[in-house]
């Protein structure tokens, strides 16, 4: 795994000037940063600073966007959200995605497999055994921890190495949310990169490297987690 | 002779067997207007004009090309699902983003030019498909006379419900369908091709309603206004069994055509209306339809 600071040569992922709109509204106005390999980078920001939105802009499921998103050297703006996914970004978005109509295994199995080394059911039912035994009932007739673990379960399957993972502890009692960050610990490890939109800035600090700090719809501010006194700055920005 | 209800046992049965063939036919139009809602939000117009053309293509591969109706079984279905998908791809994939009312005014129009064109060549008065040879004749049943054409038309009918049925709710094929049916933006966003899987659903469906036309041709005259006498009665059966239900479209597809054939023996004058009244009854109670899941 490397140890890349952010303006390596080539950053995994980088997003420059990014303009998006959310049906008529301006929400993104020149969002600027990059992500190296291996790196854990959160968005922090208030409620409406645009973080959600630029992670569904990455992805391309935004009606409209503008700028340039970079991803392993490939420009994206241009492609539909399926393109992009392939080049190996899976997205786990907020309100997670569950499908009622499926049972908990055709979710889990629906996200294509895009590239190789992704991890086999096998591997993915030893991370979340809950998700085994309820294999056949209706995704979401999963408890929200369960759902949440799923939407992160499914990605894993299909070898994108980069995620896209927005508010994973929203809603969620704190023994699930300390379930969550060790398997994102463990993605971690195992070098996987990964973009985290976060309102929890406790759960944001036990595991991202760097925080990016997103004010209407622009970067006002980058800290690493190494930067001990700076990291009270981030209580400010969020205003708590 | 023995009565039920005092009516003649072998009237109600026969009247019985005209519903269910009506039935057979209801609940493959509607499983297609069914799924192509699902995932497209179209309300299909064209649907009764994809039926007829599949009767039509079985006749005109009969009597200009000497290709029999087994072949047709298969071809014309194919044709219609072809033409289906081209027109999608072509025409109505633009209408996605817009309101849904122009991609109905779409397809009513589409409806309009394939019924006038064929009316133009081959006149309104209906022409005769014949009975394969292998299925003329009947069974002498204790109760009625089957003719084995209609025992096929239900048989197959059926079948084809539960093929449907299968590939959807037990497939990898299927899965895609039913997560893109809630939640298309997400699965383009796993990396699946959705306006792919659009075309192949609207080609699937009116191929579904041209093998409907095809099974139709020996028993009803094959005619340019056979399917928009059939399709009014098949969108009250989609309402009654809930827009985008696979299972409610079948289910009730074959109860409503039953219903009709015994309104015809009980009440011949309310045998039209049925379906309709049934219809207002369900919207009163049950908004989303019998089997629909309310949004």
């Amino acid at each position: 795994m490397t140890d890349a600071p952010a303006a390596s040569p080539q950053p995994l992922l980088s997003v420059q000037a990014l303009e998006g709109w959310y049906g008529e509204s301006h929400v993104l106005h020149g969002m600027t940063f990059d992500v190296a390999s291996g790196e854990v980078v959160s968005l922090l920001g208030r409620n409406g600073a645009g973080k959600t939105t630029t992670l569904r802009a990455i992805i391309g499921v935004l009606g409209k966007r503008r700028g340039s998103v970079t991803c392993a050297g490939v420009e994206t703006i241009g492609m539909p959200a399926r393109s992009i996914a392939r080049l190996g970004v899976g997205y786990v978005p907020e309100e997670r995605g569950i499908f009622a109509g499926l049972s908990v295994q055709e979710n889990l199995t629906l996200p294509p497999k895009l590239r190789p080394g992704g991890m086999d059911l096998e591997q993915i039912y030893r991370l979340f055994p809950n998700l085994k035994e309820r294999a056949r009932s209706p995704g979401t007739k999963l408890s929200g921890g369960e759902q949440q673990m799923l939407a992160i379960a499914r990605i894993l399957r299909t070898g994108s190495k980069l995620i896209l993972l927005d508010e994973p502890t929203e809603g969620l009692a704190p023994v699930i949310v300390e379930r969550i960050a060790e398997v994102i610990q463990r993605l971690k490890a195992d070098g996987y990169t990964i973009i985290l939109v976060e309102q929890n800035l406790r759960f944001a600090q036990s595991i991202a490297g760097r925080f990016v700090v997103v004010e209407q719809g622009r970067v006002v501010d980058a800290i690493s987690n190494e930067s001990g006194c700076r990291l009270h700055q981030l209580h400010a920005y969020l205003g708590v | 002779m023995s009565t039920i209800f005092g009516i003649p046992s072998n009237a109600l049965f026969s009247q019985l067997l005209v519903g269910l063939i009506n039935g057979s036919f209801y609940a493959m139009l509607s499983l297609g207007l069914s799924i192509i809602f699902g995932l497209l939000n179209v309300i299909n117009f064209a649907h009764g004009a994809m039926y007829m053309a599949g009767a039509f293509v079985a006749w005109i591969l009969l009597n200009e090309a000497g290709i029999g109706y087994w072949w047709s079984l298969l071809l014309a279905p194919l044709v219609v699902g072809l033409f289906g998908a081209a027109f999608e791809r072509l025409l109505l994939a633009r209408l996605y983003k817009i309101d849904h009312l122009y991609s109905l005014l779409l397809t009513f129009g589409l409806a309009l030019i394939i019924q006038g064109s064929f009316r133009q060549v081959y006149g309104s008065s209906g022409l005769p498909y014949a009975i394969p040879a292998a299925l003329s004749g009947g069974q002498k049943l204790p109760f009625m006379f089957l003719p084995n054409y209609r025992a096929w038309v239900v048989v197959a009918s059926l079948s084809v419900c539960v093929a449907t049925w299968l590939l959807i709710e037990k497939t990898k094929l299927g899965a895609y369908l039913r997560a893109a049916t809630e939640n298309p933006a997400l699965v383009e966003a796993f990396g699946v091709n959705v306006s792919l899987l659009r075309t192949m659903t609207y080609a699937f469906g009116v191929g579904l309603a041209g093998l409907a036309g095809v099974l139709a041709a020996p028993i009803y005259s094959v005619s340019p206004s056979m399917g928009a006498d059939t399709v009014i009665v098949v969108f009250a059966i989609v309402v009654i069994g809930g827009m985008g239900s696979i299972l409610g479209s079948i289910v009730t597809g074959f109860g409503l055509g039953l219903i009709e054939g015994m309104t015809k023996v009980f009440y011949p004058q309310a045998a039209s209306t049925a379906v309709f009244v049934i219809m207002a009854l369900v919207l009163i109670m049950k908004p989303a339809g019998l089997f629909g899941r309310a949004s």
